[in-house]
């Protein structure tokens, strides 16, 4: 049943809607939570598979399952991640005020109606820019509890990452203190979808109801991820500007020295700069948008003590 | 005055950036700091650097500045953006003065906000001419963050009418202001009525603001008139936002500034096609304008226009607290 959750008029014949499909009544409440970054669409082939798989096996939910495909409708009908006119990234709005502005108003309403969920999985796909293999962001506070249902998302890593204070205006950090156990995955690229990794999450999200009791047909077994702290991160910046060509492929396994690529300048035809892995492990996120400026960011390597 | 290049940005396809700070007095001092645009549309707040600069020349060229004074104006950060209409960075679209500190290992804004930040680090007082997130028109206040070390009394010597304590949100714990105050600079954001446009009285006004402040503090030796305010503290969350319930066209009938009583008409939403009244915006107490909206396309639920009630919570100086 579609609701929708919030609908506030716009200034000229429209009305801005933020709907859910809730599938299911009663027992254990799951969220899935998509579409904040107007620029991320990953989340929109697994609303899709997810909802049409529930309106096929209506038999097989125990429980309710509401999908929220998008929560910035404005952005993603305009390509914009962040909320038009405004121009606010809407994860950091989180958790709003029902007596401030527009912005505000809907990050308290989404709150409130998500809020109280046993789970939540709020569904992310990097920007434009990074390329980025399916993995759940946990902060390091919430770890101990987060860690076990993100093991059932199917992903291939999951990376307990330091807690920030600007951090505590996401939408997983608000509803993780009002007690709302959400999980952030992060996968794919800006402004497209990648069915494989859709697929997976699809898989994961059956095995994390089945293990909440939500589900009873069968689930295909899922992978077990890799678990990383900050520590086993090295970072690659961009120390010139120019255009970066890639000489690994994303989610390949490379060792410490290897070349990843190297920027370059078209006018010159010099190489500006070749970069190098800093350790060996695996490359979780690869730059695909090749205009770099100094401190671009160009790959993360899993790697060293793991 | 010194001229000097503070930093360059290098970009492709365009030719490097150079980000230039304005040095006034004894180069072995750090009085005050002032950062002007840091977005792209903060046109306004470059312009205004750009007069204080003029005033700085003459006042030193006259021998008006106090022997231990230093002062240095950063009036643009952000050319790459401003040069092609666009209000935060134009290659990403994220926003410099979300960065704060900076990181010089991180992600390009990161770095741009971390050179800033060395820049103007270390000195006593720091002023930003910056613009706020909703559109619309103030009156002329200075702004502090309540981050544990602010001394909003500080504030009153601007002679500005009104200090707005603001207590942060998580979100401002990235701005120049809050990390300005947690670094041992007493910060101040400085809001004129314009951004991507020009008003030269309240440009002079914020630039007479910065010299009154100067002069109060024994840096410069020519006092500023004062405007014949009595400045006051106030907490932000003492303003009433009037919150739109119509969407439509905003036809304001009142102006930062006017007072206004209970159940007064503020402005009405029109049907933007129709022409039918929508809504009449009325006050919901005794004060002043405070903030109007300036975009005549209004949503529902937005803030329209923000009141400062005549009872207001009295901010307690930090002197008296326990």
């Amino acid at each position: 049943m579609i609701e929708q959750v919030v609908q506030l008029p716009l200034a000229v014949g429209e009305d801005l809607v933020i709907p859910k499909n809730r599938f299911g009544s009663g027992g254990k409440r799951l969220c899935v939570v998509t579409g904040t970054h107007g620029d991320e669409l990953e989340g929109q082939y697994v609303c899709w598979r997810l909802a049409r798989l529930l309106e096929e096996q209506p038999d097989a939910l125990r429980g309710t399952v509401d999908i929220y495909p998008a929560l910035n409708p404005l952005g993603i009908s305009t390509m914009t991640r962040g909320i038009p006119l405004c121009d606010l990234d809407m994860n950091r709005t989180f958790p709003g005020s029902e007596r401030g502005s527009m912005s505000e108003y809907i990050a308290a309403r989404l709150i409130r109606d998500m809020a109280g969920a046993d789970v939540c999985v709020d569904i992310h796909a990097s920007n434009i820019y990074l390329r980025e293999i399916p993995q759940v962001r946990v902060n390091e506070n919430t770890a101990e509890r987060l860690l076990p249902l993100a093991r059932r998302l199917n992903m291939d890593l999951i990376w307990i990452h330091a807690a920030a204070t600007v951090l505590e205006s996401t939408l997983a950090h608000s509803l993780n203190a009002l007690d709302t156990p959400t999980l952030v995955v992060e996968m794919g690229i800006g402004m497209r979808l990648t069915r494989s990794y859709g697929d997976q999450l699809l898989t994961g999200l059956l095995s994390l109801m089945a293990s909440l009791g939500m589900w009873t047909a069968p689930v295909m077994p899922v992978a077990q991820p890799i678990v990383s702290s900050d520590g086993c991160v090295s970072f690659v910046n961009a120390s010139r500007s120019g255009i970066f060509i890639p000489s690994v492929a994303h989610a390949a396994y490379v060792e410490q020295g290897q070349e990843l690529g190297a920027v370059v300048d078209p006018l010159t035809g010099d190489i500006c700069e070749t970069l190098k892995s800093p350790a060996s492990g695996l490359l979780f996120t690869l730059r695909e948008y090749p205009v770099v400026y100094e401190g671009s960011l160009l790959a993360r390597i899993l790697g060293g003590g793991i | 005055m010194r001229e000097e290049l503070l930093f360059r940005v290098d970009t492709p396809y365009r030719r490097s950036l150079p980000v230039k700070g304005w040095y006034f007095g004894d180069p072995q001092q750090k009085s005050l700091a002032v950062m002007g645009s840091l977005r792209g549309n903060e046109i306004q707040q470059m312009y205004v650097c750009s007069l204080l600069i003029q005033s700085l020349v003459d006042l030193e060229r006259q021998g008006l500045l106090a022997p231990d004074a230093g002062i240095l104006v950063v009036p643009c950060a952000n050319q790459f953006s401003m040069n092609v209409g666009r209000r935060f960075w134009a290659a990403d679209n994220t926003d410099i003065n979300r960065m704060f500190p900076g990181y010089d290992q991180g992600e390009t804004t990161q770095r741009i906000a971390g050179r800033i930040f060395t820049a103007i680090q270390g000195y006593t007082y720091g002023v930003h001419l910056t613009s706020f997130y909703l559109s619309g028109d103030h009156l002329p206040h200075v702004r502090i963050m309540a981050t544990g070390y602010e001394q909003a009394e500080e504030g009153l010597f601007f002679g500005l009418p009104y200090v707005v304590v603001r207590h942060p949100q998580p979100y401002d714990t990235t701005t120049l202001n809050y990390n300005w105050q947690i670094w041992n600079t007493q910060a101040f954001s400085l809001y004129t009525p314009e951004t991507e446009s020009i008003n030269q009285d309240t440009a002079l006004q914020a630039v007479q603001a910065i010299l009154r402040f100067l002069y109060a503090k024994g840096l410069c030796l020519r006092d500023v008139p004062s405007p014949g305010v009595t400045p006051e503290i106030l907490q932000e969350s003492c303003l009433h936002n009037i919150i739109s319930a119509s969407g439509g066209l905003l036809l304001r009938a009142r102006a930062p500034g006017d007072v206004v009583k209970p159940g007064q008409i503020l402005g009405d939403i029109l049907d933007p096609c129709g022409g039918q009244l929508l809504e009449h915006l009325r006050s919901d107490c005794t004060g002043r304008v405070f903030f109007a909206r300036k975009s005549r396309l209004i949503d529902g639920h937005e803030v329209a226009f923000r009141i400062l009630p005549d009872a207001r919570c009295r901010v307690i100086p930090s002197g008296e607290q326990a």
